[in-house]
Order: C-alpha cells, then structure tokens, then sequence
C-alpha cells in the first residue's frame, strides 16, 4: 500500500467558504443519547458505567469480525453467510498457536504475556487469511453475480468448515485462558473494569483507525471506496477490480479471525458455533452501519453491543429480540445505514 | 480509408444483453484523429456499441480492432491501458470522493502531470475551484466537465463519450463544445454519441448513423449538415425539427 502524495489545492480564496465534507454526527449523537438514557433505567451509575464499558468492549469486537464483511458486501457485492466460518477459524487457530507459546502466556510477566497474545492473534489472523483466500476461490468467485447462489454456496461451506473444525480439533470444548496481565479488574471507586475488555475497545479503536486511514490516504484505498460505489467505473478507469476483490476479501478474512481470537479469549471456553453465535450480530451490523461503510459499521456495532447489554440488564427476555428491534428503529430512521456511503 | 488511418474498427459486431440482440452486425471505421460522432434515435444501439468497444459487454460475433490490435475478448482494463477512456451517459463520477480524488483515480501512473493539470483547468475552471468537493455535491455541468476531465487527466489515443450534453444548460453545452473543440486540436480522437444534432454539427468531422443495431450511414459531417433532406431521413422527423 503506497500512500498517494498530497497535491496542494489550488489557492483560491473562496474554497473555505465552499461546502466540502460534511462530517455528519448525527449517528455519535444519537449513540451517545442511548447510552445517556439507559443511566436512569439502569439506577446505577457504577453499574451502568460497567455496563457501557462491557457493551463498548463487545462493540468493539463486533466491529472487527464485521467490518471486513461490510467493505465485500459493499466492494464485491458478495452475500458471504459463510463469514461466521472465519471468525470460528480464528478462535480454533489461536488455540494452537497458544499451545507452544504457553510459557509467556503462563508466566508472570506482563510483557510476555501481551506479546504471547499479540503474536497467537496475528498468526490466527494470517491463517484465516489464508483459509480466506481458499474460499474466495472455492465458493466465491463461482457464484460471483448471483445472490441465492451466493447465500446457498456460503452456507454450505460454513457447515463444511465447522465440520472440518471438529475432525481436525476434535469435539471437545476449546480453551483459550487469558494470561495472568490480562485477568481481572482495574478498580476505579464503584466501578470495576475488565482489564480485557480495555485491551479490546484498544484494539477495536487501531482497527477503525488503520481501516479508516488506508480508506482515506492510501491508492488502494481509493480503488475500494470508489469500487463500493461503481465497479463497472474503477475498470473502465484501467483497474483489474478482480485483484482488488480478492485482497479485500482475504482481508476481510482476517479481520474476522481476529475478531474470532479477540472473542475466543473473552470467552476462554468455546465450540465450534462460536462464529454462527455472532452472524445475526455481525448481519446487523452491516446492514444498519451502511454497505461498505467502515464508519458506519463501527457505530452500529457500538450501538448494537449497547442495546444488547442494556436490555439484557433490564430485561433479559427481550434481549434476543432487542437487536432486531434496533435494526429496525434505525432503517426506519435511515434506510440506508447509520452513515450510508456518498453516491453520484 | 487507409487501414492505418483508422483507429478502431468493428467489423460486423453482434451484441447480446441476455436474450436481446442489441448489435446486429455494426461496421464502423473510426478514423485516427478528429471527431466521429454517432447518431441515431433511441434505442438504435450507439451506447450498446460504445459499451462493446470497451469490454463492459462482450461482442457474440464479429471482431473489434484498435490500433492494429483485436480487442474483441479482451477485458476493461486491459482496453482502458491500451488508450481508450470513457465517459458513460451517467458520467461515472465517484460521488464520495473529491474532485482531486476522481482525477487521481484516473491518473494510473499516479501523480498528475502539473501542466496537463494546468490546462484542464484552463479548459473547465470550476475543477479548480471545486477542487476539494465530493463529485456527489456537483452540479450536472460540473460533473459532467469532471467525467471529461478524468478522461483526459492522461494522454488517450481514444475517447468514448456517451450524450456529453444531456440534460446540460446551453452554457455547459458550449463550454463542452470549446472544450471538444481544443481536444481536437490536440489531435485527440474522439467518438461521440450524441442526439443534440446542433451540438455536433460544427464539431464532428465523420458521422456514423446507427438504427437498430446497424450502422445504416457513414460519411462526412459537412455532407450530413448540408443536406436537409439526408438529416430527415436519417435521423428522423424530430431531430431535423430539432436542428
């Protein structure tokens, strides 16, 4: 990826006055007003700050093995219900490459143990990446064009690889413990937060940052923003979008098995649904954040981790039916996404 | 007409859209350097047949050539490299990007040339003025001067431009046709499918007349403009009241 050198803007003294971008705030605004008026139905202060900080964690996962699907679905036109697969793929690989790591992910010092934690999370990334590019060629380009060909193909092939998952990893629960630095709660007064749960709003936040940057300063960037909204274009232009698919998707991919290794240390025990427990989630997600967009898809995986903390709290048997019902405010609201991407 | 005299060449090109047959055997010789324009009513194929000749469609039968090369199997990109830019009836304008960004898009080598830059400005000042803008908050003329100039950011052999003044206020349109005017002089080639006969009565050079999906005339625009009579019958009642 080569960042694209800035040409200085043409001096002209009217351009300040002329509307360029307009940032649009409403979506944070409005986020932020859920968040504020759950506090009263909460009664706690410290239980909703804890709260907001689990949903903001969660949020933050989501937001990775999602945002990958949001830029294929925007740029490739692809319905991958397989997604889910990667995001399983990610949480077994970790498993594994945990395994020789184990001694600085056992010992007592903190260093070790977080770079024990960075190294298993990118090598499960890359593996899924990989397995990634496996399936584009396998299930993707074959039904490149056709929706139901796509929903039907990517379905079987996410049923093949949680098979495969347990004859490779067998049938037994996976353990994937956090290391010592990363258990337990920092304690603030009242409020007691998840030292985790930090690391994964962290995380969360240098993945929205790297995306949104390659999106906005680098060439390729440019080719995927501009492929999202006219393909046909970007060819005609002399660019092989074909290429950029599959390195979108591979991405994608990896995304996902992050997401996938994030989500299976915060569980620490988990099967081999572990992914297709997320997919209505990581659905949402992308519909309610805009198709293709990376913005989008991060506020509405916050709003979405909001809604279903909140309402588990206060009422735990609407909590399954709770992200539908916000799906539903918000296309009402916006049927394009929270922050829909410009069109001609 | 010379072989090398002649830019791009379809001969007896069919096209399928589904089970339509759009293209019926088109013939058209466009020759190196000046303006071709295509004309026809609705429906007759011209946008069909630019759509072929870049590879956004593909030719069932007869064969493409552009510079010496047969282009009928090859695929967009490929065409675009070879020197051909297009301008759709949409314009194509990226609306998220800014009016740099869609012309940096275009500029594959990657930087712009300064002086080319220089004188697409010359050409369409609002570019410059509007350099920060996203293209989805232009106005038609605007994006439209924009889709031109992302063909033009590099030097092309061929230009393929869809109904350029559609839609446009009469000021655009002249502002287009000084712009074309000066592409001209560059010994730019360009095809031009356009129904505003006034438009490209004094620009083109060659015409090709399109109806049902064949080429049913060829020959110099001096020739077409001239002859009351050959417009009405070409191109129908309608386009020669226009005129």
């Amino acid at each position: 990826m080569s960042a694209t050198p800035a040409t200085p803007a043409p001096a002209v003294e009217a351009l300040a006055a002329l509307p360029g971008r307009k940032t649009d705030l409403i979506p944070a605004v409005v986020i932020v007003a859920f968040a504020l008026l759950a506090l009263p139905l909460v009664g706690s202060a410290s239980t909703w700050i804890t709260l907001t900080l689990a949903a903001l964690a969660m949020g933050m996962m989501l937001f990775i093995m999602a945002s990958g699907m949001t830029l294929v679905f925007g740029l490739m036109d692809v319905m991958n219900l397989g997604h889910a697969a990667f995001v399983a793929i990610g949480a077994y690989a970790a498993t594994s490459f945990a395994r020789p790591l184990s001694p600085w992910l056992d010992s007592g010092s903190a260093v070790e143990n977080v770079a024990a934690v960075g190294v298993v999370a990118l090598a499960a990334m890359l593996a899924t990446a990989v397995v990634g590019w496996v399936f584009e060629r396998l299930f993707i380009k074959p039904a490149q064009g056709n929706h139901l060909k796509q929903i039907l193909i990517t379905i079987g092939a996410m049923i093949i690889i949680e098979q495969l998952l347990l004859v490779l990893w067998g049938a037994n629960q996976m353990m994937l413990p956090l290391p010592t630095a990363l258990r337990g709660a920092l304690v603030f007064g009242d409020v007691a937060v998840e030292r985790y749960r930090l690391v994964s709003v962290g995380v969360g936040l240098l993945v929205f940052a790297g995306l949104s940057l390659m999106l906005a300063r680098t060439r390729i960037g440019l080719l995927i923003r501009a492929g999202v909204e006219n393909r046909e274009m970007v060819e005609a232009l002399g660019y092989r979008i074909r290429r950029l698919f599959v390195a979108v998707f591979v991405a994608s991919a990896g995304l996902a098995g992050l997401g996938g290794t994030m989500w299976g240390f915060y569980r620490e025990q988990f099967t081999v649904s572990i992914g297709a427990e997320v997919l209505v989630q990581i659905l949402i997600v992308v519909i309610i954040g805009g198709l293709g967009s990376v913005t989008g898809c991060f506020a509405a995986a916050i709003l979405i981790a909001l809604g279903t903390n909140y309402v588990s709290f206060l009422a735990p048997d609407f909590a399954l039916v709770s992200n539908i019902v916000v799906m539903m405010l918000v296309l009402l609201w916006r049927p394009r996404g929270l922050c829909p991407l410009a069109t001609q | 007409m010379h072989e090398s005299d002649t830019l791009l060449r379809l001969a007896g090109v069919h096209t399928h859209i589904g089970e339509y047959h759009i293209l019926q055997g088109v013939d058209l010789a466009v020759p190196r350097g000046g303006v071709t324009v295509l004309l026809g009513r609705n429906g007759a194929g011209k946008t069909t047949t630019l759509r072929t000749i870049m590879g956004l469609w593909h030719a069932s039968a007869g064969t493409l050539s552009f510079d010496g090369t047969d282009i009928t199997r090859a695929e967009t990109p490929g065409i675009a490299r070879r020197g051909i830019a297009f301008v759709p009836e949409d314009m194509g304008i990226f609306g998220g990007l800014t009016v740099q960004e869609n012309l940096r898009l275009a500029a594959i080598g990657g930087a712009f040339d300064e002086a080319r830059l220089e004188w697409i400005f010359g050409l369409f000042p609002a570019l410059e003025r509007f350099w920060l803008r996203p293209g989805g908050l232009l106005s038609g003329g605007q994006k439209q001067m924009l889709a031109i100039a992302r063909a033009i950011v590099e030097p092309r052999k061929l230009l393929l431009i869809d109904e350029p003044t559609k839609g446009l206020a009469p000021a655009i349109v002249q502002n287009l046709a000084d712009a074309f005017t000066e592409l001209k002089a560059r010994d730019t080639t360009i095809l031009l499918v356009e129904q505003n006969f006034n438009f490209v009565r004094s620009l083109g050079d060659h015409v090709a007349v399109m109806d049902d999906g064949r080429v049913v005339h060829t020959g110099s625009m001096a020739e077409l403009s001239s002859d009351e009579g050959l417009q009405a019958r070409l191109l129908g009642l309608q386009m020669a009241a226009e005129a």
